[in-house]
């Protein structure tokens, strides 16, 4: 993605130098040409000229045009992470940053990936705004309060790179930086057997699920006061109002935090908001868990078809299939 | 030759006192207590500029602290945004040389103009109150939930005056507007009217329209802080970048409020310094207008990063490109003015070419930001940094600095030292690229801005821009000290020193206290320098 960032970023520099150059030759030639003689010397009549007006709106329109284009197709694509990915979470606080990752390690500052894998990072913040920003990745998105963003990358080369918090966000806002290490498969391996006691990210949601009494009425038999929600993650769910909505992250954060905004179709608005009473990364932790509930019927472990969504599913293209069971398959392939 | 004479009674010496000033409705003396008010600003507003320059000399931060560096880049902006460039050429050459230009006595509503001047001292002096008791640090921008949850600076003091101030705008673009419609002189038609009168005219549109949003946007943070109405902060449902939304409806426009008049300014001192009618006189003046058209559609390029839909920031990534267009055409119409002209390069002309080279490249860069792909990139770094001190810098202040060297000898009767003043304007240009070039390398490598300490491999480029800064200031300093000069020493300076063209310079410098003897009529065109026998 670096590589394609700056073929236009070169692009532009050298249509603007041409500009910059052209404008300012003109300039000094007139400038010398036709300087000032005599006293009194006025200049001489011109006639305007259509076609020259037309040309300098037309060819500058088309140049921007092209630039739009290419631009626009880099940016669909910095947008839209392929199907298989590695999926973090990172969470941003005044001033830190904090990962986590889906077998339940946790880091502050700094970052561990392995090389050539598309990298998924869902982020939001705990308290102001702030913009998650590798250069070296030509990586950029903020993270909002209230909000999921995702964006992604996949690391060509094992380094250590430069983590800013690009948007201002109060007193240490440059103190907010942090490192990501990219890491030869093999290292990334020996650091992930390395650490995390918790347990993976959805086994603490688990434990949250039942601590915070959400099984109570969320219940795999459904015969609770709440819906069942396995399966629930990445399908389409009708609502009392009629609407039917896709299941993603934002949708079980609402859920979760103001349930009174989309009643599912056939409930009551029983649940209680848990607004203030979870922080954002158990938040992470609960939608990890919720995402790890397979369907009861059709469905097959998604970790057998990698590269696509599972079979027999009415889901979106990036799939219900949990990255949790992926990540942990992964490093023994 | 003939010997010069200094007008017996003028503006300034028709009534003295304390009270002659403060009171007056005339808009020449109104357009000089605006200079005076925004000369004050613009010093403070450069030593806060200056404070910045020399913390970022070493990577740590160890000049100020991070809360009084965060206060310093958010007052440095305030002021120059606020109590400087917007009001900077309108205000000033505005007010003085609109009803003359199109020639008439005065503005159409005399004591509307003295309010606006009072509206922006108050919000001023609320706005330094702010700063004086412990100042601001949100950023210029004043980003919600920042700005509503988090800091503990005088956010709403500051944001009270920039609300006030704001009045001043619309009341005086509101002046403007009525005026060149209902006050030009006999056979000024709006194709006579020289371009700095489009300018001003669009750029009152811009502000008439788009400043109350301003307040609005001023307004809701006003609830949100004291009330907590939910209107920003998500956890009430609110949604903090609603504010992004509303904040650059009005400031992407605003960018235009400073830059439109320099425009205005550039094409006067080229037609005059070139003794030649603008090339595509009508090209330019329609631009102004499509800038001040296009200009509303465009705020969304603030926001590529900000979690807004990809085919929301195509459309607004596309527009971009086309509010681009009118802004070269002028360029490319300034250079086609010199060809055949007779060209001399005294101060006002050298500071519009500085204006064209320094724009060219502000403009060209905003194509970067336009470019999606690249945007995600160098936005929030100091590649913004550059690009918007290059329009706002290197173009408004440069025409800004045009401008005034153009018309002091209409404004004081006196002449400066073209000397000085030329050496001022090439150390000018030197000092600004100096400071703000590097900036574009900085934010391509990555460098964040509103950064108080900054790893070690961007320093080399940083000392490079501090001392471009301080050359940079050497270039102010020296017309404060031979404009000041002149004022008493200077030698006179007569109807029309330049030779040309344009209603103002047919009455005495400085003019009578109504102008025009008798109303003028006009039988040409603007910029009738070709037809003009020897
Ligand atoms: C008092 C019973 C109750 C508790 C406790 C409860 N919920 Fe719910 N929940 C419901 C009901 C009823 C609904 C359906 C109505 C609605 O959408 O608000 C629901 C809906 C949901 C949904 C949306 C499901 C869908 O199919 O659209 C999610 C996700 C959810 N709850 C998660 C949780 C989590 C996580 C917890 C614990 C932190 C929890 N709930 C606690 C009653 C409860
Ligand atoms: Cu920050
Ligand atoms: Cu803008």
């Amino acid at each position: 993605m670096a590589g394609k960032v700056d073929a236009l970023y070169f692009f532009l520099v050298a249509v603007s130098a041409f500009f910059v150059i052209v404008i300012a030759a003109f300039v000094i030639y007139f400038g010398i040409r036709y300087r000032r003689r005599a006293h009194g010397e006025v200049g001489m009549k011109v006639v305007p000229s259509l076609a020259l007006e037309i040309a300098w709106t037309i060819i500058p329109l088309g140049l921007g045009l092209v630039m739009f284009a290419w631009g626009a197709q880099i940016y669909f694509n910095q947008t839209r992470p392929p199907a298989e990915t590695l999926d973090i979470y990172v969470v941003g606080k005044q001033w830190m940053w904090k990962f986590q990752h889906l077998d339940g390690r946790r880091e502050i500052n700094e970052l561990h990936v392995p090389v050539g894998r598309a990298v998924r990072l869902t982020g939001t913040s705990e308290d102001v705004i702030h913009s998650f920003f590798v250069p070296a990745f030509r990586l950029k998105a903020d993270v909002i309060p209230g909000r999921y963003t995702t964006l992604w990358f996949n690391a060509t080369k094992a380094g250590r790179y430069h983590l800013f918090c690009a948007e201002y966000c109060g007193t240490k806002h440059s103190g907010m930086v942090g490192t990501v290490v990219v890491m030869e498969p093999n290292e990334y391996q020996a650091w992930l057997a390395g650490g995390g006691g918790e347990g993976s990210l959805a086994s603490q949601g688990q434990k949250l699920f039942q601590d915070l009494a959400c099984i109570t009425c969320h219940r795999a038999d459904g015969q609770g006061r709440g819906p069942a929600l396995e399966g629930v993650f990445g399908s389409r769910v009708s609502l009392n109002s009629g609407q039917v909505v896709v299941a993603d992250e934002a949708y079980l954060r609402e859920s979760i935090l103001s349930p009174s905004a989309k009643i599912a179709a056939g409930f009551q608005p029983l649940m209680p908001t848990f607004q203030g009473l979870v922080s954002e990364e158990q938040l992470l932790a609960l939608i990890e868990y919720v995402k790890s509930l397979k369907g009861l019927a059709p469905s097959q472990p998604a970790a057998d078809t990698p590269g696509g969504p599972a079979p027999g599913r009415t889901t979106p293209a990036r799939g219900p299939q949990s990255p949790s069971e992926r990540q942990r398959q992964n490093p023994k392939k | 030759m003939d010997t010069l004479a200094f007008p017996r009674t003028h503006y300034l010496n028709a009534e003295y006192g304390l009270k002659s000033w403060l009171l007056t409705t005339d808009h020449k003396r109104i357009g000089l207590l605006f200079l005076g008010a925004i000369s004050l600003f613009f010093i403070l507003g450069g030593i806060f500029a200056g404070l910045i320059r020399l913390e970022l000399l070493t990577p740590p931060g160890d000049l100020v602290s991070d809360d009084t560096y965060n206060k310093l880049f958010t007052m440095h902006g305030i002021v120059m945004v606020f109590m400087f460039l917007i009001p900077s050429i309108p205000a000033v050459m505005g007010n003085f040389f609109v009803p003359i230009m199109i020639g008439a006595r005065d503005l159409a509503f005399p004591r509307l103009n003295l309010l606006s001047w009072y509206i922006f001292m108050t919000g001023g002096l609320f706005t330094l109150y702010a700063i004086v008791t412990g100042g601001v640090d949100t950023g210029w921008t004043f980003y919600t939930p920042f700005s509503t949850l988090s800091s503990h600076s005088n956010v709403m003091t500051a944001a009270i005056g920039i609300f006030i101030i704001g009045f001043s705008s619309i009341l005086t673009g509101l002046n403007f507007i009525v005026t060149i419609h209902t006050m030009r002189a006999p056979g000024m038609t709006w194709f006579r009217m020289p371009l700095f009168l489009w300018a001003m005219y669009a750029t009152s549109l811009i502000n008439v329209l788009a400043t109350p949003v301003l307040a609005i946007t001023i307004f809701a943070v006003a609830l949100e802080r004291a009330l907590h109405m939910g209107i920003f902060d998500p956890a009430y449902g609110g949604d903090p970048v609603l504010f992004q939304h509303l904040f650059w409806f009005y400031s992407h426009p605003a960018v235009y409020i400073m830059i439109l008049p320099a425009m205005g300014v550039v094409s006067e001192v080229i037609a005059a310094f070139s003794r030649k009618s603008i090339f595509g006189y009508k090209f330019v003046a329609f631009s102004s207008l499509a800038i001040a058209v296009f200009g509303f559609l465009v705020w969304g390029h603030h926001m590529f990063v900000a979690g807004m839909s990809v085919y929301g920031a195509m459309i607004f990534s596309v527009l971009s490109f086309l509010v681009a267009v009118p802004s070269a055409v002028k360029v490319f119409n300034w250079t086609a003015t010199l060809y055949k002209g007779s060209i001399s390069y005294q101060t006002p002309m050298l500071y519009a070419l500085g204006f064209i080279g320094l724009f060219t490249i502000g403009g060209l860069t905003g194509l970067f930001l336009a470019s999606l792909g690249v945007d995600v990139h160098v936005t929030d770094t100091y590649f913004v940094v550059a690009h918007f001190h290059y329009i706002m810098v290197g173009g408004a202040i440069m025409g800004y600095l045009g401008g005034l060297h153009y018309w002091w000898p209409k404004m004081t009767g006196r002449m400066y030292p073209d000397m000085w003043g030329r050496v001022a304007a090439v150390v000018t240009f030197l000092g600004f690229n100096l400071t703000f070039f590097p900036q574009f390398v900085l934010g391509y490598m990555g460098m964040p801005r509103r950064y108080h300490a900054y790893p070690p491999e961007f320093q080399a480029l940083n000392v490079l821009s501090t001392a471009g800064a301080s050359i940079m200031g050497i270039g102010y300093l020296i017309p404060a000290i031979y404009l000041l000069w002149s004022l008493k020493y200077g030698a006179i300076a007569g109807n029309n020193p330049w030779g040309a063209k344009g209603l103002e310079w047919e009455i005495p410098s400085p003019p009578p206290t109504f102008n025009f003897d008798k109303t003028p009529v006009v039988t040409e065109p603007a910029y009738a320098y070709e037809t003009r026998e020897k």
